[in-house]
């Protein structure tokens, strides 16, 4: 199913989806999508969803299956609390990206803005994936509980030497992994967190990441893997244990 | 609060703005457009466009825009302003019946110029233009009730009031005026009332401010301005920013930037790693400006006669995307906002927070600026 979804509001818009959704339609491609909200919010099918076009605020947000594939920039809150499915940004997206996902996966090729992956979790094998081929701003993976973020700082609009993570990486992190390409400055972290090389385990726990990452955007995984990963883990399980217990 | 009680509600604000650097005038439409795009980030209770370059014919003059509760409020502030001013000309701002736009108070304009002598008069003495022209601001607002000058800057003006941004743009008519830089706002009140003078813009002279989110540093910029004669009169943070920077920049002649820096510092812990000079500016700026610095979750656009900034609280809790396009810089909340006026611009991409996004006229003496 085509929608022209030129100057039609947002309520209309996902209406149509969803309606298009229970009577059985798997497939949709949007035109012209500016700004809408919301699309493909709490869909529980297995539908796939070509957006053209720059979409609105929470796209995707509490989905358990569908996989949107996004030809342009998505703005803040994409997969917003989403359980299961799959999106790809072939440009950057915005703030929060990933705000309490629990699972389900998300590719950006280029930047991403702050606090993406903001409290992640995990559970049994649910494991939210993140993996941002550009950089990142502030606050990645702020109150990270679990999941897994994957830092590549290479396809973005800064091409320059500049680090691929902003500060306060992973400020209240306790739990899951955040892995950064090339490694990060200490003074970069969050408090009670330490970043370590990684194990030829960590990254055959990468990798099939990293090859999804290259085939979604068509591009050669040998590079990618052309240097070191650095791994930024909790020091201990309970890092806030002691805060409000003197 | 009269027939302005209304409601508080939860949520954010929108923000737009763009100027031509060359200083090529478009329509407001343009920008009514781009506003309207970010309406569900509004709710209808304040609406508002700044836009400049649209007065040539009367450069040389102050613009009052005044807005009165009452004709005896309007007659008491027309009073004070023909003690206090020549007015050349003045009119009834030109509006165009809405039935969304109600409540509306009286709005006139009145292109003024300072009267050369203020002997006699309870002014300061050996004041300059633009120090007295904030006096004159400063007394309508605080001493004549339901009064209030809401745009004061030379060959630009404010437009706002209580309603959806597009619905205030068609109200005042606004594509009927052209300007090289405009800027919109779409409010969702939070922390005070939803009323006309509570609307964004915020304005001092050609200062004009449109801002998501709150300062929670007000009372400290509020008292720290106080003692340079500024006063807080429209019940709203933001108004505090349009001060600040007529203090910083044409007060304390401090460039964009560092007024920014001053607005936006830098944690002491990021000074600590700077160069020598840089920490050095850094802490000087921290310290004479420390109640300048404004706290809490922003983004702003601010815009004066030669150029428009965007600029981010120092951890970005709000959202702002800038993009260009030949000579024309575009800034707003969303990115769609930007998309739906230039759907193929050069390049997009997210400010840092705290890190200006300063976009200037780069001929102030020649194009459209001038004449």
């Amino acid at each position: 199913m085509e929608i022209d979804a030129r100057g039609v509001h947002y309520r209309d818009l996902n209406k149509m989806i969803r309606e298009a959704v229970a009577e059985g339609e798997r497939r949709f491609v949007l035109k012209n999508v500016n700004g809408q909200r919301y699309i493909a919010d709490g869909i529980g099918e297995k539908v796939k969803i070509d957006v053209y076009g720059t979409p609105g605020q929470d796209m995707g947000a509490f989905m358990k299956g569908p996989e949107i594939i996004v030809h342009g920039n998505a703005q803040d809150g994409v997969g917003n609390t989403m359980d299961e499915g799959r999106v790809a940004v072939e440009g950057m997206a915005g703030d929060i990206v990933g705000y309490g996902m629990r699972g389900g996966s998300i590719y950006v090729l280029g930047d991403v803005g702050y606090r993406v992956g903001i409290h992640m979790k995990a559970y049994r094998d649910k494991i939210p994936v993140i993996v941002v081929g550009g950089k990142a701003g502030d606050f990645l993976g702020e109150y990270m509980a679990g999941g897994v973020i994957i830092l590549l700082g290479m396809f973005g609009e800064d091409r320059n030497g500049n680090p691929p993570a902003g500060h306060f990486l992973g400020t209240g992190m306790h739990g899951g992994t955040i892995f950064v390409r090339k490694g990060v400055d200490e003074h970069r972290l969050g408090r009670g967190l330490k970043a370590v090389e990684v194990s030829p385990d960590d990254m055959e726990t990468i990798k099939p990441y990293l090859k999804e990452f290259a085939r979604t955007f068509g591009l050669g995984l040998k590079e990618i893997l052309g240097e070191r990963f650095y791994k930024i883990v909790p020091e201990t399980h309970r890092p806030y244990g002691n805060m409000y217990a003197y | 609060m009269g027939s302005w009680d209304y409601q508080k509600d939860i949520s954010g604000c929108g923000l737009s703005g763009l100027i031509n650097k060359k200083g090529e005038r478009v329509s407001g439409e343009l920008i009514a457009r781009s506003i309207a795009t970010q309406h569900d980030r509004g709710n209808g209770l304040g609406g508002g466009f700044a836009a400049y370059g649209i007065y040539p014919e009367f450069k040389d003059h102050y613009a009052l825009h005044v807005m009165c509760d009452d004709r005896r409020a309007l007659a008491e502030a027309e009073k004070f302003l023909k003690d206090s001013v020549y007015v050349t000309h003045e009119e009834r701002i030109p509006t165009r019946p809405n039935r969304k736009i109600i409540n509306v108070p009286i709005l006139k304009r009145y292109f003024v110029k300072p009267r050369a002598e203020t002997e006699g008069t309870t002014f300061d003495k050996g004041l300059s233009e633009d120090d007295f022209m904030v006096q004159v601001v400063m007394r309508v607002n605080m001493d004549i009730a339901g009064a209030f000058v809401f745009s004061s800057g030379k060959n630009m003006g404010a437009f706002k009031g209580v309603g959806y941004p597009e619905d205030i743009a068609d109200f005042y008519r606004l594509d009927e005026y052209s300007g090289y830089l405009w800027t919109a706002h779409n409010r969702f009140p939070t922390n005070t009332p939803g009323w006309w003078g509570g609307a964004h813009p915020f304005t001092i002279l050609d200062w004009s401010i449109v801002h998501n989110g709150e300062i929670s540093s007000y009372g400290i910029n509020k008292r720290y301005l106080e003692m340079f004669g500024y006063h807080c009169t429209l019940l709203t943070d933001t108004e505090v920013v349009a001060y600040l920077l007529d203090l910083l920049v044409r007060k304390n002649g401090l460039p964009i930037d560092l007024a920014c820096l001053a607005l936006a510092p830098p944690f002491w812990e990021e000074i600590d790693r700077m160069d020598e000079g840089r920490q050095r500016l850094c802490r000087a700026v921290r310290m004479v400006y420390g109640s300048a610095l404004l706290n809490g979750p922003f983004a702003v656009l601010f815009a004066h006669n030669g150029g428009l900034v965007g600029l981010n609280d120092r951890i970005k809790l709000r959202p702002l995307v800038a993009a260009t396009k030949n000579d024309t810089v575009y800034m707003a909340s969303e990115e769609s906002a930007i998309r739906e006026i230039c759907p193929d611009p050069d390049r997009v991409w997210a400010p840092k927070a705290g890190e200006p996004v300063i976009a200037e006229l780069e001929n102030r003496d020649g194009g459209c600026y001038g004449d």
